[in-house]
């Protein structure tokens, strides 16, 4: 716990405020219908409800979905919230005891006498599903919500993973949900006293009298209510402003042209492609979105740049991974067809640009996910190239996982260079790398394991020895042995 | 779009209708609502449809995800064989289902997103799927003995040599670690400190 907060403690405060806020919004809404005096009769009929807060981040996908649990448990309270209000105003349209709901329920709606009502529900026969449909708040609020949930469910972790494209898609809802957030308070039903009512008669003075409201000599006249203005526009106005901006500002620099230098096919279908583009800079370790219109005209994919900032072109290295990927590499396969058309949005940073900030670096990649170090590697090439020795970094440590010998292939040259390149220099300490083998081969198919240690040792080794002989499919099996002494 | 199997996001749906239709019935009855009965249909109703649809069915390309605890819903729910198999039942079924809580306001958004579950399963029907239980894998029990075929022939200390075919690779699995001493090792073995 505590070597989380000393990795976070940024993100924790700004989690701890954001939410502190969100308290403080909630609390003060709440109050303010439950306190002041314009609602008082409001009040007298029901309940309340609450806001929410957006806002954009770098962990921007963490913060996405906080927000979004945070739309959900506000929605759901809103919800639950009106429901009750609409059962009471309800059940005021229809008392007939003449107590003070029923008077203030049965102000009229006519709007040449003023239309001053307080009771949305204007006629004893009405039932709450007509006014929720037929009322701009009542209609927008279900088609928001539909759209929200929907929006959830193809969001699941589950559908994201396996099915992306019905939660890309899916996800397009949200312009409805936007739009119905923006005109859902226009209707102005939740309704509070006019000033000048207050100013003839305030509630605390005439509330009590309410049944000779009716008389002229009464000091206390008939309260008159006005809707309260939308106010959800103000909180997501800034918001959707910036949104637009910046999906105008990807399409345009979507549109400019992509010229592809070289295409090189890798074993393990991994196709690399080195291309340039006029006013394209980038740092080490960014991606980009790539879309290839002949394949599919909406879906962009994202990919990490394994070129240097110093070179020339920037390249990316693609592993078939699923339709789209596979689709991308056969149409570069044919030779004889002209090359297709690419565009590009980006470059977008992520936390790999850090790196030189470091003494010590320690490197992880695991497959196609080495990508950003060999963009780091590269840059440190040509940085020793250029005998820069104001590198902070001082040692790299740089692990590879992978499960075919073939995938060492894409930066075999890099990796020989490098190491060359640190010899000459004498700095031969400065990059320490170990690749890892996880898949073999079928030509072998025996393996001994021998082990002289602890107990405990000798038997989760044990257990990786049945767990790896026994699943998988090119039928290896590891002989475990161990020696008591 | 070519492999997506509509029935995994029906089943997404038609969870958090059931969800939705508990909520909204409590909501109704403990608020004593106009009608509020249809709450109490609406609990039991979400009930069922969680329960149904809690068991996640296996994807019939890759591995899927089991959710937490669902091997015991997915023993009941293989019991009605094609009755939880056939997504055009289920297609109807919660049609039906979502039919009742459409009377009253607090459990209309469940069936709203009922219906639409619903109507994703029908286009799952349409495509051909089809529900099927995820089965434990059956544990392959190891036989004492069995997976030495002959005893160490080689006392410890001993050189690796004769297990390396490749030396520009370095393997993972734990093997004997070479010991220091006296004898001269075949390929050079230097211990780099990491």
């Amino acid at each position: 716990m505590g070597n989380c907060m000393v990795n976070h403690w940024f993100s924790v405060l700004f989690l701890a405020v954001w939410l502190g806020l969100n308290i403080f919004l909630f609390v003060d809404a709440f109050l303010k219908y439950e306190k002041a005096d314009r609602y008082y009769y409001t009040r007298k009929i029901l309940g309340l409800c609450s806001r929410t807060l957006r806002k954009q981040l770098d962990h921007n996908l963490t913060f996405h979905k906080l927000v979004a649990y945070m739309i959900c448990l506000h929605t759901a309270i809103h919800i639950i919230a009106h429901l009750f209000n609409f059962d009471r105003y309800s059940r005021s349209r229809q008392a007939t005891d003449g107590s003070l709901a029923s008077i203030l329920s049965s102000l009229s709606h006519d709007e040449k006498k003023g239309g001053s009502w307080l009771n949305p529900i204007q006629f004893r026969n009405t039932t709450v599903e007509y006014v929720t449909f037929t009322s701009i708040a009542g209609l927008t609020g279900v088609i928001m919500t539909i759209a929200l949930i929907l929006m959830v469910t193809s969001a699941t972790e589950f559908i994201r993973r396996s099915y992306f494209e019905v939660f890309w898609y899916t996800h397009h809802l949200f312009i409805f949900y936007i739009l119905g957030l923006g005109i859902h308070g226009i209707g102005g039903i939740v309704r509070g006293q006019t000033e000048e009512s207050i100013n003839e008669g305030h509630p605390h003075k005439c509330a009590e009298y309410f049944e000779m409201w009716d008389d002229h000599d009464c000091h206390c006249r008939l309260p008159e209510f006005e809707g309260q203005p939308p106010e959800s526009w103000k909180w997501i106005l800034a918001p959707v402003i910036l949104y637009i901006c910046e999906r105008i500002l990807r399409f345009y620099r979507s549109q400019q042209k992509v010229v592809i230098t070289k295409v090189v096919m890798h074993p393990s279908k991994v196709l690399e492609l080195q291309m340039n583009k006029r006013g394209f800079s980038m740092e080490v370790g960014q991606y980009i979105f790539v879309n290839c219109p002949s394949i599919s005209l909406l879906e962009w994919h994202p990919f990490t740049l394994t070129s240097a900032p110093e070179e020339d072109f920037f390249s990316i290295h693609i592993r078939a991974a699923g339709d789209w990927t596979e689709n991308l590499i056969r149409a570069f396969e044919q030779q004889y067809s002209p090359i297709p058309r690419i565009e590009v949005d980006g470059p977008f940073g992520t936390a790999s640009e850090d790196v030189f900030q470091y003494e010590v670096a320690v490197l992880v990649g695991a497959g196609i996910g080495v990508t950003p170090f060999a963009s780091i590697l590269k840059s440190i090439w040509y940085k020793f190239q250029c005998a820069d020795h104001n590198l902070k970094t001082k040692k790299i440590y740089f692990y590879w996982i992978c499960r075919e010998t073939g995938a060492f292939s894409w930066f075999n040259d890099l990796l020989t260079s490098l190491e060359q390149e640190m010899e000459k220099l004498g700095k031969v300490g400065f990059l320490n790398y170990r690749l890892f083998l996880t898949g073999w081969d079928s030509n072998i198919s025996v393996v001994g394991v021998f082990l002289c240690g602890p107990r405990t040792l000798a038997k989760s080794l044990r257990k990786c020895c049945h767990r790896y002989s026994s699943l998988d499919p090119r039928k290896v099996q590891f002989y475990f042995n161990k020696e008591n002494f | 779009m070519g492999q997506i199997e509509w029935a995994m996001w029906a089943n997404e749906q038609a969870l958090a209708s059931g969800l939705i239709l508990i909520t909204g019935g409590i909501v109704a009855t403990a608020g004593r609502f106009t009608q509020w009965y249809f709450g109490a249909y609406s609990i039991v109703a979400g009930v069922f449809v969680c329960l149904l649809e809690y068991p996640r069915g296996k994807r019939k390309k890759g591995s899927t995800m089991e959710r937490w605890g669902q091997k015991y819903m997915t023993s009941v729910v293989k019991l009605f064989g094609p009755l939880t198999r056939n997504y055009y039942v289920r297609a109807v079924l919660h049609l039906l289902l979502s039919v009742p809580a459409g009377f009253l306001l607090a459990t209309i958004l469940g069936t709203a997103c009922l219906a639409i579950a619903s109507g994703i399963y029908l286009l799952a029907a349409v495509r051909g799927e089809q529900w099927t239980p995820i089965e434990p894998k059956p544990r392959e029990r190891p036989q004492i003995g069995g997976t030495i075929k002959q005893p160490p022939t080689n006392p410890p200390p001993r050189p690796p040599a004769e297990a390396r075919k490749k030396p520009s690779e370095e393997e993972a699995a734990a093997a004997g670690g070479p010991p220091g001493g006296p004898q001269a090792n075949p390929i050079p073995v230097t211990d780099e400190v990491v």
